[in-house]
C-alpha cells in the first residue's frame, strides 16, 4: 500500500511515538504572531526557560492589530519584539515591514514542500498549498514548538478532493472552497488532512491554492495540502534560486512530495465544478452557503477585501477590474487591506490602489484587523459586511454583526450596488 | 492534577465556536485570569444567560464539534479560570480538544446516545459531575438520580492530564 503526501511528511519527521497514534514530529518552521505568542513567552520566562530551539526556524510577525491600537496591544507587540531580539530571531516583521502571517511567510520563501509547520493560528493550514504539512495549534503546542522544535499529532488521515472540469469566468478559488465546505459541513474533515487535486487545482496559481487550503479548517481539517509542481517552483523561485541550479532541479526535488497512486485515503470525493457559480455564506457558520444569484439583493453596510484568505495581489487585481470606472454605493463604506507591504507596492505600481481610492475605498496598511473585529473596520450591532475573509461566526467582525463570505470579485460588485451582487466578470 | 468535579453547565447546541467561548476583542489580554468575566459572552443559545448560568460551574456538557474555529487557547483558559476543567461532547474540533489536554484538562467524547440521555435526564435539574481518573468513569448525579458512565481517553491525553500538561512532559522527554 502506498502513502499519502501527509504520511510521507510524517515518516520523514517522526522523532517519537510515545503512545499508539501519537506521532511526535520535528518541526521545520514555527511561525509566531503577537496574539497567541506572548502568553507562551511569559510562561517560558516564568519557567526559567526563555530560549528557542533554533532561531533560524522561528519566524515572527505583528499582524493582528498593527500599528498598536491601545496600551494592551502595544504591550503584546513589545513582548514579542523584545523576545525576538533577545533570542536572535532575525526574521521578525515589525510595523512597516509586517503583513498578514499567512501571506508574508510564503512571500518570503519560508515555506517549502515537505515541511512541517505550526503556528498559534487556525489558518496555518494555508501553507499546505506548497505541499507542506501545516497545522494551527494552541499556545501550549506553540510554546513547546518554540522550546523543543517538536509537536505531537494523530495519524494524518487524508480526505482527497478531486476537482474536475474548469472554472467558469468570474468564478474563483474562494467560490470553490465555499462550495466544498458546504458539501463537507463544518466538521466533515475534523482530524483529517484535505488533499486538493485534479485539473482545476493544477491550473490554479499559488495564490488560489492558498485560498483553497486556507479554509480547510472551516471544515474541521488539520491541514489543506496540494502537490508541488512548476507553479510552486515559479512562486518560490526568487527566494530559492541560489539553492538550485535550475527550476527543473528544484522541481525534481520537490516532486518527492506527492501521494502514491495506491495511497490509502480515508475518503475520496470527486466534483466536476464546470457549472459552479459564485458562492456566498448566510447565517453564522461557514457551511451555510448559497449561490450569489440566490442571495442577490441582500443589503450590506460594509465591504471588506483583504485577509489571509483573499488579500493577495491576484485578489486585488480582480477587485480592481470590477471597480475600475465605478464608485461604491452611497449606502456602504468599503475597506481594502493589501496583505503584505510587497502586495501593497505591487498594487501601487499597477495603479490598483488608485482604482480603489477613486471608487471610494479606504486603503489600510497590511493587517488582519477587520477580519476578526480587532481593529480597522469593526461592525456595529445589526450591521452586515460583504467580506473576502474566512469566518462568518456570530459577532466575528463586531458584536451583533453579520458577515457574508465571498470572493473579491463578488465583494467589489457588492460595493458598487450596496447589495450582494454577482460581478460582471461572471457571465453565467 | 486539576480538580474534575462540581456543577454542570448544559449547552444544548452543535458547533459552539471559539469566538463564542471567548470573543476576539478580549485576545489583547496577556494573562489567563483577565479572561474570566468574558467566558461565553457572545454565545447565541436560547435560554442561556451569561450573567446567571456560569457561576460555580465545573463542567460543560454539550453536543457536536465544540470549540470549532480559531486556535486560541484563550477558549480553554477562559473555561479554566472559571473553574471548568472538563467538557463532555459528542465531538470536538481538533485544536480545541488538544488545547484542553495540553492544559491538563478533559475533553471527553461520548456517543450521541449518551449525550442525548444526559440532556434528557439531567439538563433541567441542578446536576453535578465527577471524573474518576483512576477508574476512567464519570459519576453524574442529581437529587433523585445517579449514573456511572465509562469513558475512553488515549494514553497520551491521559498522561497530559496526570502530568498537568504538555510543557512539562515535553521538557522531560525531548
Amino acid at each position: 500500500m502506498g502513502k499519502t503526501l501527509a504520511e510521507k511528511i510524517f515518516d520523514a519527521h517522526r522523532v517519537d511515538m510515545p503512545f499508539p497514534d501519537t506521532h511526535v514530529l520535528k518541526l521545520d518552521r514555527v511561525f509566531c504572531h503577537e496574539i497567541t505568542t506572548p502568553i507562551a513567552i511569559t510562561d517560558l520566562m516564568a519557567r526559567g526557560m526563555d530560549r528557542v530551539f533554533d532561531p533560524t526556524k522561528i519566524k515572527a510577525v505583528i499582524d493582528h492589530v498593527t500599528p498598536a491600537k491601545d496600551s494592551k496591544t502595544a504591550e503584546q507587540g513589545k513582548i514579542i519584539r523584545d523576545w525576538a531580539k533577545r533570542n536572535e530571531i532575525k526574521d521578525f516583521f515589525d510595523v512597516g515591514r509586517n503583513g498578514v502571517c499567512h501571506a508574508i511567510f510564503p512571500e518570503k520563501g519560508f515555506v517549502r514542500p515537505g515541511f512541517t509547520i505550526i503556528m498559534g493560528d487556525s489558518h496555518t493550514c494555508t501553507h499546505g498549498a506548497f505541499g507542506a504539512f501545516a497545522a494551527g495549534v494552541g499556545t501550549t503546542d506553540l510554546e513547546v514548538g518554540i522550546l523543543k522544535g517538536v509537536c505531537a499529532f494523530h495519524f494524518p488521515k487524508t480526505l482527497k478532493i478531486v476537482l474536475e472540469g474548469a472554472l467558469q469566468a468570474g468564478v474563483y478559488a474562494k467560490d470553490v472552497i465555499l462550495f466544498i465546505i458546504k458539501e463537507l459541513t463544518v466538521n466533515g474533515a475534523t482530524n483529517m488532512v484535505i488533499e486538493f487535486t485534479g485539473p482545476v487545482v493544477d491550473a490554479m496559481s499559488m495564490e488560489s491554492r492558498m485560498t483553497l487550503c486556507n479554509m480547510a479548517v472551516e471544515a474541521g481539517g488539520t491541514s489543506g495540502i496540494c502537490y508541488p509542481d512548476m507553479t510552486t517552483v515559479d512562486y518560490l523561485w526568487p527566494t530559492i534560486n541560489e539553492e538550485y541550479a535550475s527550476k527543473e532541479a528544484a522541481l525534481a526535488e520537490f516532486s518527492q512530495w506527492i501521494s502514491d497512486d495506491d495511497a490509502d485515503y480515508e475518503e475520496v470525493r470527486t466534483y466536476n465544478i464546470s457549472d459552479l457559480e459564485p458562492m456566498v455564506t448566510f447565517g453564522y457558520k461557514p457551511d451555510q452557503v448559497k449561490s450569489v444569484s440566490d442571495m442577490t439583493g441582500t443589503e450590506v453596510n460594509q465591504i471588506y477585501i483583504g485577509s489571509c484568505t483573499n488579500g493577495r495581489i491576484e485578489d486585488l487585481r480582480v477587485a480592481a477590474q470590477v471597480l475600475k470606472g465605478h464608485k461604491i454605493s452611497d449606502d456602504v463604506r468599503a475597506i481594502v487591506s493589501p496583505a503584505t507591504p510587497g502586495i501593497y507596492s505591487k498594487a501601487l505600481k499597477e495603479g490598483i490602489i488608485e482604482i480603489f481610492q477613486e471608487a471610494g475605498f479606504c486603503v489600510t496598511n497590511p493587517t488582519c484587523g477587520a477580519c476578526l473585529g480587532m481593529s480597522n473596520g469593526v461592525l456595529a450591532e445589526g450591521e452586515a459586511c460583504a467580506s473576502t475573509t474566512n469566518r462568518n461566526f456570530n459577532g466575528r467582525m463586531g458584536k451583533g454583526g453579520t458577515v457574508h463570505l465571498m470572493s473579491p470579485a463578488s465583494a467589489a460588485a457588492t460595493a458598487i450596488t450596496g447589495k450582494i451582487t454577482n460581478s460582471p466578470l461572471f457571465k453565467g | 492534577m486539576k480538580k474534575f468535579s462540581g456543577k454542570v453547565l448544559f449547552l444544548d447546541r452543535n458547533d459552539i465556536n471559539t469566538d463564542e467561548i471567548i470573543p476576539a476583542r478580549y485576545l489583547t489580554e496577556i494573562t489567563k485570569e483577565a479572561l474570566k468575566p468574558f467566558l461565553l459572552e457572545d454565545l447565541s443559545l436560547d435560554g442561556f444567560d451569561v450573567t446567571r448560568d456560569i457561576e460555580e460551574k465545573a463542567a460543560v456538557i454539550t453536543r457536536e464539534n465544540f470549540g470549532c474555529g480559531s486556535s486560541r487557547e484563550h477558549a480553554p483558559w477562559a473555561l479554566e479560570v472559571n473553574g471548568i476543567h472538563v467538557v463532555l461532547a459528542e465531538s470536538f474540533a481538533r485544536i480545541f480538544r488538544q488545547n484542553m489536554y495540553n492544559c491538563g484538562m478533559f475533553a471527553i467524547e461520548l456517543s450521541k446516545g449518551q449525550i442525548d440521555y444526559l440532556f434528557e435526564t439531567y439538563s433541567r435539574k441542578e446536576t453535578s459531575l465527577e471524573v474518576d481518573v483512576e477508574a476512567s468513569h464519570l459519576i453524574i448525579e442529581t437529587e433523585d438520580k445517579k449514573d456511572i458512565i465509562e469513558f475512553k481517553v488515549g494514553g497520551f491525553d491521559m498522561t497530559l492530564v496526570r502530568e498537568g500538561g504538555w510543557v512539562g512532559y515535553a521538557d522531560k522527554h525531548y
